[in-house]
């Protein structure tokens, strides 16, 4: 008898044959519903069977059905098709060298769009790189978000960030971090906040599969739990961190969701490409905060269809076709398919709902770029970088505005 | 000798050492299967195998303190922190453990972990993909600094580390991966193949800790830098034509006085130049030691060019790198001053 050094592995590599048989899939509408002020061992079940409400006839069915009515669900249609044409433009716009960098969430739209639809505009959101549809379903301005991934005259972050790490006040969107899994802890005490006010806002965050490795994502669920702070944890298991898999981060033979009631959370495992599952269990936990009942941890189950950045190369470590034999499909295919079943949409509708996306985001596009690219039109004056270290300009920092002032006269 | 840029020449230190030593092993994020998102550990896994390279979860924390680990428990790990940026979650472990485990233990314990970082900007990182902490790490007792600025040094530089038997922070600028840099961002860029540094020997060779190396001679003034800044000192000193000494520091601990002071006894002025943030930069360091030493052979006051003291502006790259310009400006009024 000798140790062994486990080293987990992914299921298929480059040049290998796609392999999702590690995925438990629960049958559509198997799942009960307890309430959702239930004690933990009632809720426990959740994090490792996985919520689903659209079948593979596209009826909703099940107790997990939030019953959205026709319009809701074409709202969340044109918020995740926006999302991905948007995307789209962005990642072409880094390829023409417009922008220096871009991330895409393909794949992944009905999280965010669910998500922030099954909550109120009050709640703050603290999100990752990969949250886009929250900024757009939010009603974000897509001129404004363009602004930013441009870092040009109109970008809210007045160019010191990288591209997508937008924010808002009045939006309630918190400002995005490169760095990863710090947002989760942070919006923990932002819910801290809201209960010790009395308020009845909550707040969620979202991180990936492969950043609840950081001591963050702990330091979030043990605060979150022992203070019962009114928050929602999501994990967006999309099984891929660059080329690091979930099972690095603790995924191999377990949930993410089973993580929470380690530490006292009911924790949900749901098909995150499903847009109903996505926003009922969003609706269950958003009722538990505000009823006081303390965090859920939401395990999003679905998959990063896109490199993890423009400077990324997926290719070179899973297999090039993984995404067609993903499991649970497409979320925007899927809420599609399900419109249709209701007699709700057809081809001339999608037709429309397309062209409006397509227009829209290229007319945005036009604007933004009259307020400044890299290369051309207005830039930002370089001397603002010295504002913001402080509230008030520090004498030191004067100084050396002045300093860049004269360098810059010198050219 | 074969031409290696940067990322080569690093990655020959690890093949050179995991052949010699089977107590080296590598960890990190990514650094395994898909060989580091720089390449810098390319092919050692399919090498060496997955029980020596060692991909990791997505936690700095975890990756140092398992790293000490390792090492207390006979292995020689080497870690890789993806960006420089992303150390803090494992400063802790840096400084309250891996810098102090000697000195707790009477002597007792020691933990030769080697920390490889990238750090610095050039690369339009914005204020996540660009700092310069070499300061933050020099300060702490115990642990040894380093910075190569070509990929000579950087082989010879990580053979040395990794058979330390202190730990060491490896501070690589990451704009120097692929080519040397002279600080203008609107020229073409330049290989390593056509600088010298750019011709790195093929097997085993140190170059030591606490050497720095007189990469320009001259006697009119010292240009004391490291790293990236190296390239622009010399193109810098080049333009101006004055008769500039620029040393590379290479190590920050232990530090090469000796160096240092007997250039600047010699040229009489002295400018420190470095990308991190001015404020209790690692310059202040370098100024007071020279200060200290050669106060008596002074002709003017001891300047600092560095970056600006804020978070590094995605948008604003290249006002905030000290560029030519800025050393220019700092050699002409260290000459002019009498």
């Amino acid at each position: 008898m000798r140790s062994r050094l486990h080293v987990p592995r992914p299921p298929a590599r480059p040049g290998e044959a796609p392999d999702f048989s590690y995925v438990a899939i629960s049958p559509a509408g198997s799942v009960a519903r307890p309430d959702p002020n239930a004690p933990l061992t009632e809720t426990e079940s959740l994090s490792k069977d996985m919520v689903r409400v659209l079948d593979d006839n596209h009826r909703a069915v099940g107790p997990w059905d939030p019953h959205l009515a026709p319009a809701d669900l074409e709202l969340g249609l044109r918020h995740m098709l926006m999302t991905r044409i948007y995307d789209d433009r962005m990642h072409r716009a880094q390829r023409q060298g417009k922008i220096t960098f871009y991330i895409k969430s393909t794949g992944e739209e009905a999280v965010s769009v669910a998500q922030c639809m099954a909550m109120r505009p009050g709640d703050m959101l603290f999100p990752s790189y990969r949250n886009q549809g929250l900024q757009i379903a939010r009603g974000r301005n897509l001129v404004d978000l363009m602004c930013q991934v441009l870092s040009n005259t109109r970008d809210m972050c007045k160019g010191r960030q990288l591209p997508v790490m937008y924010h808002s006040v009045e939006g309630t969107l918190f400002s995005i971090s490169g760095n990863l899994a710090t947002q989760f802890p942070q919006a923990v005490g932002w819910a801290m906040a809201s209960a010790i006010k009395g308020e009845d806002h909550i707040a969620a965050s979202w991180l990936g599969d492969g950043s609840t490795a950081e001591a963050d994502f702990h330091y979030a669920l043990l605060f979150a739990q022992i203070y019962k702070a009114p928050v929602i944890l999501n994990v967006v298991n999309n099984q891929w961190a660059i080329s690091t898999f979930q099972t690095f981060a603790g995924g191999e033979g377990r949930s993410f969701a089973a993580r929470g009631p380690g530490y006292g959370i009911p924790g949900i495992r749901v098909d995150g490409n499903d847009f109903l599952a996505v926003y009922a269990v969003t609706q269950w936990a958003a009722e538990r905060a505000r009823m006081g009942a303390g965090p859920t941890l939401i395990e999003h189950v679905t998959y990063r269809a896109a490199p993890h950045s423009t400077s990324d190369d997926p290719s070179r470590y899973r297999p090039k076709d993984d995404y067609e034999h993903w499991p649970l499909g497409d979320p925007i295919d899927r809420l599609k398919a399900h419109l249709r079943a209701l007699g709700e949409w057809s081809d001339e509708r999608e037709a429309v709902l397309s062209k409006q996306c397509e227009d829209q985001v290229a007319a945005a596009w036009r604007e933004a770029i009259t307020y400044g690219t890299l290369t051309d039109g207005p830039q930002l004056d370089p001397e603002s970088m010295f504002e913001d270290v402080f509230k008030e300009q520090t004498p030191s920092l004067a100084r050396q505005r002045l300093q860049l002032a004269q360098e810059r006269t010198q050219k | 000798m074969t031409q290696m840029n940067m990322i080569q020449a690093l990655n020959s230190a690890m093949d050179v050492m995991m052949a010699r030593d089977p107590g080296v092993v590598l960890m990190g994020e990514d650094v395994g299967y898909f060989g580091g998102v720089f390449r810098a550990t390319d092919g050692l896994q399919r090498k060496y195998g997955e029980h020596r390279v060692l991909d990791s979860p997505i936690a700095e924390g975890g990756i140092v303190a398992t790293a000490i680990g390792m090492s207390l428990n006979g292995l020689r790990p080497v870690a890789e922190i993806q960006f420089a940026d992303y150390i803090y979650p494992a400063y802790d472990q840096i400084v309250s453990e891996l810098a102090r485990i000697r000195y707790r233990s009477g002597g007792d314990f020691c933990a030769p972990v080697t920390i490889r970082t990238p750090c610095g900007g050039g690369i339009r990182g914005g204020q996540t993909h660009s700092q310069s902490p070499e300061a933050l790490f020099a300060h702490v007792s115990g642990l040894k600094v380093v910075m190569p600025s070509n990929p000579y040094d950087a082989k010879g530089l990580l053979i040395a580390a990794i058979e330390e038997d202190d730990p060491v922070i490896f501070l690589e600028p990451k704009r120097l991966y692929n080519g040397p840099f002279d600080g203008d961002p609107n020229k073409p860029a330049v290989a390593w193949s056509s600088h010298p540094r750019g011709d790195v020997p093929d097997g085993h060779y140190r170059v030591d800790l606490g050497v720095a190396d007189i990469v320009r001679p001259g006697n009119q003034v010292t240009i004391i830098t490291y790293g990236t800044m190296v390239h622009v000192c010399m193109a810098a000193a080049e333009k101006l034509g004055v008769d500039a000494e620029v040393i590379d520091l290479r190590s920050f601990v232990p530090l090469d006085v000796e160096t240092l002071v007997t250039s600047v006894k010699k040229t009489g002025r002295c400018i420190v130049v470095h990308e991190a943030t001015r404020f209790g930069g690692f310059g202040g360091e370098l100024l007071a030691t020279v200060q200290e030493e050669c106060f008596w052979h002074l002709e003017a006051p001891i300047l600092r060019v560095a970056g600006w003291d804020t978070p590094y502006p995605h948008a604003f790259e290249w006002e905030y790198f000290p560029g030519q310009a800025r050393v220019i400006a700092a050699i002409q009024a260290t000459m002019e001053a009498s």
